[in-house]
């Protein structure tokens, strides 16, 4: 065994125990524990919670390399904005009165709000959703154990099952966010300490979000050579129109999750579920605003040292990641096809977006104990995040389809266990997924956010803002949403149609557009249909303000609705 | 609250987000992507400005925006005397 896998097994075991001894100590017996934790969290642990939730596999091991390579650079901040900005939308529009509300999901929220139609296309929306996610989550792990302790993909996935299916299935909510809490700062700990690392000794700056400054101008002279445009120049790969369109779908989409949303829900009161907000974006933005830092950095060492190199001289990363075919001539050939003594160039190697992260300590020459560090880090994005999912999907079974639908009268016992073994059924599926991942998972995890703006994200904020929204203006809204973005997706993404679509709109990006669609149709249907009864629009009134009041509770013991 | 101070507490908490959601609005899709490239012109400390707000300034903008929205729904909510937040219960 090498140092890396010696201390990458050491990290993994120890923090896998941890999860392990935390969720043990928080195992619950009631469905309000189940679904969310009692909604007794204090804010700045449930904002670790919903940050863990929300970074996931693609946050920690995927985005700097996004960044750096899958644009010129700057093409990258359509993530960086687009998965911030809308917390600032959650805290401000969202949050603060799903938690009065109270209830357990979203599809409870929409249900009771509009009507029973609205609260099934919800439950679909939400499932899907979520098992698309789960199972990029699930081939993350894999790809970790794959890369780091040289076991096949499926023994890692199993792994990772079998550690999600203890806490999740016993702890529920509850256990799922203390578990979270730990894994937030297991990763952070992992993504903060190279990165400060690599600052301090190529700028002796040591805090890399100021750090890579100094290197931007070199970057960018050495891109102007290779080129392609300037690291830092606007536009140099998407254009200003996509760049809007993709940062608000982004953004609405983030605000329209259903794994996101449901967090608020664990908060113990209206303030908790702001301060909940708060905490979250600051802990997200921790590692949002290191990830510019370490794709800059990256790209400039990997151009220093790669372009212009014999084979025979190139660091061992190089041969090590060009071995497991992350690294690739640019055709996607093997680089052992070519002669030891060829002298590469930039362009003619292509390289990985998931590596940059993970190979970031050995390119930077990091020792041994901080790649496994490294390691045991992106397993805890992935395992939080794809636990966060599973709760959405077993709560959706569990809570809306058999408890509001099949089964109204089931005890409160008997609801734990259909949700217990829902979890069970979901964890397994998703394993499968991350074994088998489906060719257009990828694209689909994309493409997510533009429905998750096209459906939910308007229906939410009228439902609440607005008194008069009306179960029929709704529906017509999401389905219009639904229908116009898929039916762009499907047209211009290259699995499918491949056409040009409209004005160079990118598929991306056109969640936004089916968003204001779903605006227009739910305002205008509105005003031709029954409005909410008097007891709804009383209801929509007294979420807007804090603290206990009478109908609201009502309504949460189901005596009005 | 009476209905003049619901009304009050909701207008002023509106008028907050408006204020909010500009700046918002203003940080993201304006320094950042908008008006990126005249601000690109302005180079502080090795970061061209535009850049800088797409890639930093938005993300720390975005955090300090919570932190007023926070704080100042508190003194909101002490005002009208709508503030005894913690024995507020789950639903049961």
């Amino acid at each position: 065994m090498s140092d890396i896998q010696t201390w990458t097994l050491v990290f993994v075991v120890l923090t896998f125990s941890i999860y392990i001894f935390v969720a043990y100590r928080s195992r619950v017996s009631t469905t309000s524990g189940f679904y969310v934790a009692g909604g007794g969290i204090p804010a700045p642990a449930n904002g670790a919670a919903i940050a863990a939730d929300w970074m996931s596999a693609a946050s920690f091991i995927s985005m700097a390399g996004i960044i750096a390579f899958a644009g010129n650079g700057y093409g990258g901040s359509v993530y960086l904005m687009g998965w911030t900005g809308g917390y600032v939308l959650l805290a401000l529009l969202l949050a603060p009165y799903l938690r009065k509300f109270g209830k357990y999901t979203i599809p409870d929220f929409v249900g009771d709000r509009y009507n029973e139609t609205a609260r099934l296309v919800a439950v679909v929306a939400a499932i899907v959703v979520s098992f698309v996610y789960v199972a990029g989550q699930m081939a993350g792990v894999g790809l970790v154990f794959t890369r780091f302790l040289k076991v096949d993909p499926t023994t890692g996935v199993i792994i990772g099952m079998a550690i999600v299916f203890f806490y999740a299935v016993l702890g529920g909510m509850k256990g799922i966010t203390w578990t979270q809490v730990t894994q937030y700062t297991v990763l952070i700990i992992a993504y903060l300490i190279p990165a400060v690392a690599v600052s301090a000794k190529v700028t002796d700056v040591p805090i890399p979000q100021i750090g890579f400054g100094t290197i931007l101008a070199e970057l960018d002279a050495l891109q102007t050579e290779l080129g392609i445009p300037e690291y830092t120049a606007a536009f140099g790969s998407t254009n200003m129109l996509n760049m809007l369109l993709i940062t608000a779908s982004l953004m609405f989409g983030t605000a329209g999750l259903p794994h996101v949303i449901v967090r608020f829900y664990t908060a113990k009161s209206v303030r908790a579920a702001r301060y909940s907000a708060l905490w979250a974006l600051f802990f997200i933005a921790l590692l949002y605003t290191t990830a510019p830092s370490v794709a800059a950095f990256s790209k400039l060492q990997i151009i220093e040292d790669v372009n212009g190199t014999a084979l025979s001289d190139m660091p061992s990363w190089f041969n090590t990641w060009s071995e497991v075919g992350l690294i690739t001539q640019a055709d996607g050939s093997a680089i052992s096809a070519l002669p030891a003594d060829t002298t590469v160039n930039y362009s003619d190697i292509l390289i990985n977006n998931d590596i940059i992260v993970l190979a970031s300590p050995e390119i930077g020459g990091l020792p041994a104990p901080i790649v496994g560090l490294v390691a045991a880090g992106a397993l805890a994005a992935a395992l939080s995040t794809a636990s966060g999912l599973l709760l959405v999907i077993s709560s959706a079974v569990a809570n809306d389809v058999y408890f509001k639908k099949i089964n109204p009268q089931a005890t409160e016992a008997r609801q734990l266990m259909v949700g217990r073994i829902a979890m069970a059924g979901a964890i397994v599926v998703a394993g499968y997924l991350g074994i088998n991942p489906p060719g257009f998972v990828a694209q689909v995890v994309a493409l997510a956010f533009g429905l998750a703006a096209a459906s939910f994200f308007p229906i939410l904020v009228l439902g609440i803002f607005w008194k008069n929204c009306t179960a029929m203006g709704a529906t017509a809204g999401m389905l219009a949403g639904l229908v116009t973005t898929m039916a762009y997706m499907l047209w211009t993404i290259d699995i499918y149609g491949n056409g040009a679509g409209v004005f160079g709109i990118l598929e991306t990006g056109f969640g936004t557009i089916g968003m204001l669609i779903n605006f227009a149709v739910t305002i205008i249907v509105s005003q031709f249909t029954p409005k909410p009864s008097p007891v709804m629009q009383e209801l929509v009134e007294e979420i807007r303000y804090p603290g206990r009041t009478e109908l609201v509770s009502k309504h949460a013991q189901g005596e009005v609705g | 609250m009476d209905e003049h101070q619901r009304r009050e507490y909701w207008r002023r908490n509106l008028r907050l987000m408006a204020v909010l959601l500009t700046i918002w609005a203003l940080v993201s899709f304006g320094a950042g992507i908008l008006f990126v490239e005249p601000l690109n012109e302005v180079v502080v400390a090795g970061f061209p400005l535009g850049f800088w707000f797409a890639q930093q300034g938005s993300i720390i903008t975005f955090v300090i925006l919570i932190a007023v929205y926070v704080t100042r729904m508190d003194k909101l909510d002490a005002e009208f005397g709508i503030d005894e937040y913690e024995e507020e219960v789950h639903h049961s």
